[in-house]
């Protein structure tokens, strides 16, 4: 029973973690309709520099301050000199170049600081509880705290504020939203630094929750919170945290008890498939 | 020929045949497909398992080959064809992903260790090595490109165009979308097979990591980089791919980077590829010839 509970706790971790690392995506497909495979890269720099931050100062905080100004900025470089001028081009175009991005970033991870294994000794600023026999380590509980901030404060510019509306529009129909007036073109960098910043977040929880920094960290997330997304219905905000959360608790789960020969990240895609079979616009129709 | 250069003009030959199958099925069709290395695998696989356990050569294991293969893209197309664009980029993703955990993790084909002891092919009773297996794989491209090139002339070629351009208008006029997609899928998955089989011999062990993801980016580079829907593209795309990490090697650790960096700056300006409608270098080819463009696009 105790060993179900644990799984369950990490199983929801893992599945915020995969849910910060979806919301970005989600909503750069809604806003531009375009699957930004290079969040990923963003996702891994953000874990690189919030380390070096670190190690360098001393600050968590810090490291996180500078890791969400860099991804920022990173997001909205990609936007603006990648995606934007290849709008125009079926949308496999942008595809590529958003790999190509991806690749690039990783080699350049590689050559500063070099191939291997970094660790990430932050020490998180929580207790961690125990109830009886369970534990919830400090990690663990930083992955919840933040997702939850996140999620709730994300909730809120989006549904709550202006600029949330603004959005919403943009993503319903663009050249509607340009028409009404909406500086379109700032949205869309407002999305991008939004998404980075959460994406850079998440880098540093996944850095310290598995203790471990490298170059490819990306390359697997980057594929499947493709099939998350799809999972949860292209462009869903909702959908996608929801997916996020059923896969990472499916995966710990299935693995830890049913013990099934095939890996883990295999398994995401074959939900996909199922899902897209039954129902093609994902578990949630998207808007 | 140095043995060095047929070394990497095959692999270009290889990599060049599975393109030709992707370029019908995106350049063509109109179809993304990013699990092209799939079925890739699955020819590679057929080929070594009917020549290591059953005894065959490969001659007589190349119709299984291209059966196999194309009996397991109707399979997976039936399914994948529902969903579109975006959908299905993510879903022939998932295609690959699954596929190569199979392979990867059923001990019947290998498991980790994959396949070695793969022969040689051997031709009018000699084992191919060398400039005379380049020459194969340049034979069996030059059938793949010859098929191509009637493929398009053929009123399943047009309409595969018809439904790129325009499916609703297309299926207006009693164009079947499934049957044509199916069908350029089908064939896709063919040649893809075929230059899996090619590599299984050449490389005489193969891996279920050998056909991975990454590898199925590479072979859409290789269309797009090369020129979707026409007919040298793809030769050329996979000769350009195909030889620029081997000219940068020099530059060892950077190697990768400026690969990538290069890859970003073609697509970034030139997303028509290099032989497509708007490039550069057809406006220099045009301008040469003063010949009207009779490209595949037509």
């Amino acid at each position: 029973m105790e060993i179900l509970l644990e799984q369950v706790l990490n199983g929801v971790a893992i599945g915020s973690l995969y849910g910060l690392m979806t919301l970005g995506l989600t909503l750069v497909y809604g806003i531009l309709r375009i699957l930004h495979i290079a969040h990923a890269a963003v996702y891994t720099a953000g874990a690189y520099l919030g380390l070096w931050t670190f190690q360098w100062s001393g600050s968590l905080l810090l490291g996180a301050i500078v890791a969400m100004a860099g991804c920022s900025a990173l997001g909205v470089g990609i936007e603006r000199l990648v995606y934007f001028p290849l709008l125009r081009y079926p949308p496999f175009v942008p595809l590529i170049a958003s790999i190509a991005v991806l690749l690039g970033t990783e080699e350049v991870c590689r050559l500063l600081f070099g191939p291997y294994i970094l660790a990430f000794p932050a020490k998180v600023p929580l207790p961690s509880i125990s109830l009886g026999n369970l534990v919830v380590s400090a990690p663990l509980l930083a992955v919840y705290i933040v997702t939850a901030a996140i999620l709730l404060a994300l909730w809120y510019i989006v549904a709550r504020t202006r600029l949330g509306l603004a959005m919403r529009a943009v993503a319903q129909s663009r050249p509607m939203a340009d028409a009404l007036g909406i500086d379109t073109h700032r949205i869309i960098t407002i999305t991008f630094v939004l998404g980075s910043s959460i994406a850079a977040l998440a880098g540093i929880l996944v850095g310290i929750y598995y203790n471990q920094v490298y170059p490819t960290m990306g390359a697997v997330p980057a594929y499947k919170t493709l099939a998350i997304i799809v999972v949860g219905g292209l462009g869903n905000i909702q959908g996608s945290v929801i997916a996020s959360l059923l896969v990472g608790m499916a995966e710990t789960l299935l693995i830890g008890f049913a013990n099934i020969p095939l890996p883990r990240d295999a398994l995401a895609f074959m939900a996909m498939i199922a899902v897209l079979l039954w129902r093609a616009e994902g578990l949630f129709r998207s808007r | 020929m140095s043995g060095y250069l047929v070394t990497v003009a095959t692999v270009i030959a290889i990599q060049a045949i599975a393109a030709c199958g992707l370029n019908v099925i995106v350049g063509f069709a109109g179809q993304i497909s990013l699990g092209h290395a799939a079925f890739m695998a699955m020819g590679a696989y057929t080929t070594a398992m009917l020549c290591t356990k059953v005894g065959l050569g490969f001659w007589s294991a190349l119709p299984l080959v291209i059966l196999v293969s194309g009996a397991m893209g109707i399979l997976l197309g039936l399914p994948s064809l529902r969903v579109r664009d975006d959908f299905l980029a993510i879903t022939t993703i998932g295609i690959n992903f699954i596929v190569e955990a199979v392979f990867l993790y059923t001990p019947f084909f290998g498991g980790a260790l994959g396949i070695s002891g793969i022969p040689r092919i051997s031709f009018l009773g000699e084992p191919l090595k060398g400039v005379g297996f380049l020459g194969l794989c340049t034979g069996f491209l030059a059938l793949v490109m010859f098929f191509c090139w009637w493929f398009v002339r053929t009123f399943a070629g047009l309409a595969c165009f018809a439904l790129r351009e325009e499916e609703a208008a297309a299926s207006s006029i009693g164009i079947s979308p499934v049957r044509f997609k199916l069908m350029a899928f089908t064939l896709g998955t063919v040649m893809a097979g075929l230059s899996g089989a090619l590599y299984a011999h050449y490389m005489r062990m193969i891996n279920a990591t050998d056909f991975g993801f990454p590898h199925s980016v590479m072979m859409l580079c290789i269309v797009v980089l090369g020129g979707m829907g026409t007919l040298w593209g793809p030769v050329l795309g996979a000769a350009v791919l195909g030889s620029l990490p081997e000219i940068f090697r020099p530059l060892v650790d950077y190697r990768m980077l400026l690969y990538t960096a290069l890859l970003l700056f073609m697509i970034r300006f030139q997303p028509g590829g290099l032989l497509g409608e708007a490039s550069v270098a057809r406006g220099v080819i045009r301008r040469i010839w003063r010949i009207s463009p009779q490209g595949v696009r037509g």
